[in-house]
């Protein structure tokens, strides 16, 4: 059985779906318009050198606080160190100087000299006016230190020896001291932490850069195929997807969804040539019929009543033929998603309810009974008219298709996360292999062509099914009965 | 009445102004948006029907929502070949108080302009509807001719209550489908007439003179006279 218009609708071959490769390839305009070039970008436009260059920033940025963390725990602890023990032994020799005097304090600093087997204090004491030397190992003051730093390092001639020596002056009263350490292992020390920082620089810098190249290489690589199937596609090859690498990464990830959209989209295109394909076909033929016998009442109608007649049922057949279009529309409109818009959290029941009432008027002026079994409430997210549409073109087809007596039932119920609304019917049933082609636009199965009906009402219901992300199914009312008759299910999810 | 019709195609303006003046309606005529929201903001007209989609930089949205600004409430009725529900609501949501979508019977639209023009007054909320012998009482729900009871269904009194509140006018089968039972869609077959009929047969059972009248092309009218 089907759904669909009076006879003479032809039966269409039924289109096999479409293979990818198969839509149809245009070539891609010459001259392409700006912005879809597809030369490789400009250095600095490049998001791969943008994050090549962030790399290479990074890496560096934590290379050289890495440095700053050495150089501060060895060079400069050691450093801290000998600040420290002239600082104490400064005090110390104060210390002496109060107690014992200036004599004291040369006898002390001899006497340190004298066990200092590594060779590294130095010591001078000196007079205010700097002329004679009371003790020490320095010759003489050492030329150039500023007059008021009271920490200082330079060179100074020790042992004959010019060497690196970091000093502290001391003002005493009618005296001037300098306490110092010889630095010259410290120093080289530091020559060779110098020598190892900079080497280990240029291997960052060489590891830096490196590792930027890899990653914009890489980017590149990983976007290469959706970049090519992109411009294929935008020049105009919709049966290009992008390879997946297996990797099941990121990338891979967005190459899925980008293929599942172009999928999409391939599907609405399709959608599209099929409905340009059905208002060619389908909607030609009464359009083609409406004219026929407008013309044929122009030249042969005998009176102005006959001529009257033949324009009111032309006026007619162009309201069906308006009612097609907007079902076509409907449908359209629903398989885009785009009525998404009038979706509202609504209770299904009291719509059910009224779909009911509406019909069954219909039913009992043909003998049926229509009967119902709905709870009482039944919340969806929806569009309230679309679904009772969908709802209205089933009961409208269960009650054309159910013999006088018979009864079509309503029934509705929440089955665990989805809600199922069917629609049983006494009719003549519907074959297996028919089934599948039931909410193909205009079918319309070999028994019920002389049924009234455009064969669009159940794509609708299909189309909505759809929109609500819930799906139809068909099933015999009664298996095993003769004739089975009809059972619909709309099922949809559950908020 | 006086009707300014805003539609930029030649051959739909000409058609629905001969119509509405055939009626006893005078109508004026803009041919866009422009110079229909000129007309409207400057003279008085009973009632305004705006194609939906106009030239001259302003829509028969943008007409109304101008017009509901400046406080003006002359009740608007969309004729629109944007068949969207979105559409019609967005069209409603403006300002419009009707909405039609082309193609459209012109029979529809002189209806739905008669029963915007008389839209029952909100100040003086009836109690009670008579058309000849029948009698609705609205607040006890009951319904009778000539003093006998008559039971009738929920359903069935909103749609009596709906043609008795506009006695006397044409009222079409997408109209009742609309204001009866409040949902845009296409029953695919003649669903309303069941229900008209069976009505119609509640009302009108042993008595000789029907109320219920079927207008040919268009919708029913209930009325006293035959």
């Amino acid at each position: 059985m089907a759904w669909g218009q009076a006879g003479a609708w032809r039966q269409r071959p039924l289109k096999a779906v479409r293979p990818r490769g198969a839509i149809p390839r245009r070539k891609p305009p010459e001259a392409s318009l700006p912005g879809t070039v597809l030369g490789p970008p400009r250095l600095l436009k490049s998001a791969g050198f943008r994050f090549a260059a962030l790399f290479a920033a990074m890496f560096a940025i934590a290379a050289i606080a890495l440095v700053a963390v050495l150089w501060w725990a060895t060079a400069g602890a050691l450093d801290r160190q000998t600040d420290a023990t002239v600082r104490a032994d400064a005090i110390a020799l104060t210390e002496r100087w109060r107690d014992a005097g200036a004599t004291g304090l040369a006898e002390a600093i001899e006497e340190r000299l004298a066990v200092d087997v590594e060779n590294e204090l130095i010591y001078l004491l000196m007079d205010i006016e700097g002329q004679r030397r009371l003790a020490g190992n320095l010759d003489r003051w050492p030329a150039g230190l500023p007059a008021d730093a009271a920490w200082i390092r330079t060179r100074v001639l020790h042992d004959g020896l010019a060497t690196e020596a970091r000093l502290h002056r001391v003002e005493l009263p009618g005296l001037r001291l300098l306490v110092g350490r010889d630095e010259t292992e410290r120093s080289q020390l530091r020559r060779l932490l110098t020598e190892g920082v900079v080497w280990a620089s240029g291997a960052v810098a060489v590891f830096a850069l490196a590792g930027a190249w890899l990653i914009r290489h890489a980017l590149q690589t990983w976007m290469g195929p959706a970049f090519v199937t992109t411009a294929a596609i935008a020049g105009g090859d919709l049966s290009s997807r992008v390879a997946l690498s297996g990797r099941g990464d990121e990338f891979d990830r967005l190459a899925q969804t980008l293929n599942t959209m172009l999928d999409r989209i391939g599907t609405l295109m399709e959608g599209v040539r099929g409905v340009s394909d059905a208002i060619a076909h389908d909607l030609r033929t009464p359009i083609a019929r409406a004219r026929a016998k407008l013309e044929d009442a122009l030249a042969t109608s005998p009176d102005e009543e006959a001529l009257r007649a033949a324009v009111e049922q032309g006026i007619a057949d162009l309201d069906g033929i308006s009612r097609i279009f907007q079902a076509l529309l409907r449908i359209a409109e629903a398989e885009a998603g785009a009525r998404r818009a009038a979706f509202a959290p609504f209770d299904l029941a009291p719509v059910l309810a009224d779909a009911a009432e509406i019909y069954d008027a219909m039913a009992e002026a043909r003998g049926q009974r229509l009967r119902t079994a709905l709870p009482a409430t039944l919340e969806v997210i929806g569009d309230r008219d679309l679904l009772l549409q969908a709802v209205a073109n089933l009961l409208d087809n269960a009650i054309k298709f159910t013999p006088p007596d018979g009864s079509v039932e309503l029934t509705a119920r929440q089955a665990g996360a989805a809600i199922e609304v069917a629609v049983a019917d006494d009719g003549p049933g519907i074959s297996p292999e028919d089934r599948n082609h039931v909410g193909e636009r205009f079918f319309r199965a070999d028994k019920a062509r002389a049924t009234p009906g455009s064969g669009l009402g159940l794509s609708l219901v299909r189309a909505v099914a759809h929109l609500h992300a819930g799906e139809v199914r068909l099933e015999d009312a009664v298996a095993g009965r003769d004739p089975p008759g009809l059972r619909f299910v709309l099922r949809l999810p559950a908020p | 009445m006086r009707i300014l019709l805003v539609e930029d195609d030649a051959e739909v303006a000409r058609f629905v102004k001969k119509g509405l003046q055939e009626a006893g309606h005078t109508v004026e005529h803009a041919p866009n948006g422009r110079d229909g929201l000129f007309l409207a903001a400057s003279e008085q007209f009973d009632m305004l029907v705006l194609d939906r989609m106009l030239p001259g930089g302003v829509d028969g949205v943008r007409l109304v929502e101008t017009l509901r600004s400046q406080g003006n409430r002359t009740p608007v009725l969309f004729l629109s070949a944007l068949s969207a529900v979105d559409e019609r609501v967005k069209g409603l949501k403006a300002g419009g108080d009707d909405y039609l979508t082309k193609p459209f019977a012109f029979a529809e639209l002189l209806a739905r302009v008669e029963a915007l023009a008389r839209r029952p007054s909100v100040d003086a909320p009836a109690t009670r509807l008579r058309v000849a012998d029948l009698e609705l009482d609205l607040l006890s729900r009951n319904v009778s001719r000539a003093g006998k009871r008559i039971d009738v269904q929920p359903r069935e009194f909103r749609l009596l209550e709906h043609l008795m509140r506009h006695a006397g006018q044409v009222v079409t089968r997408t109209m009742l489908l609309e204001k009866v039972w409040d949902y845009h869609f296409d029953p695919q077959t003649n669903v309303i007439d069941v229900h008209v009929s069976r009505l119609r047969q509640k009302l009108d059972k042993g008595f000789d003179k029907p109320l219920i009248h079927t207008v040919r092309n268009a919708g029913y009218m209930i009325r006293a006279e035959p």
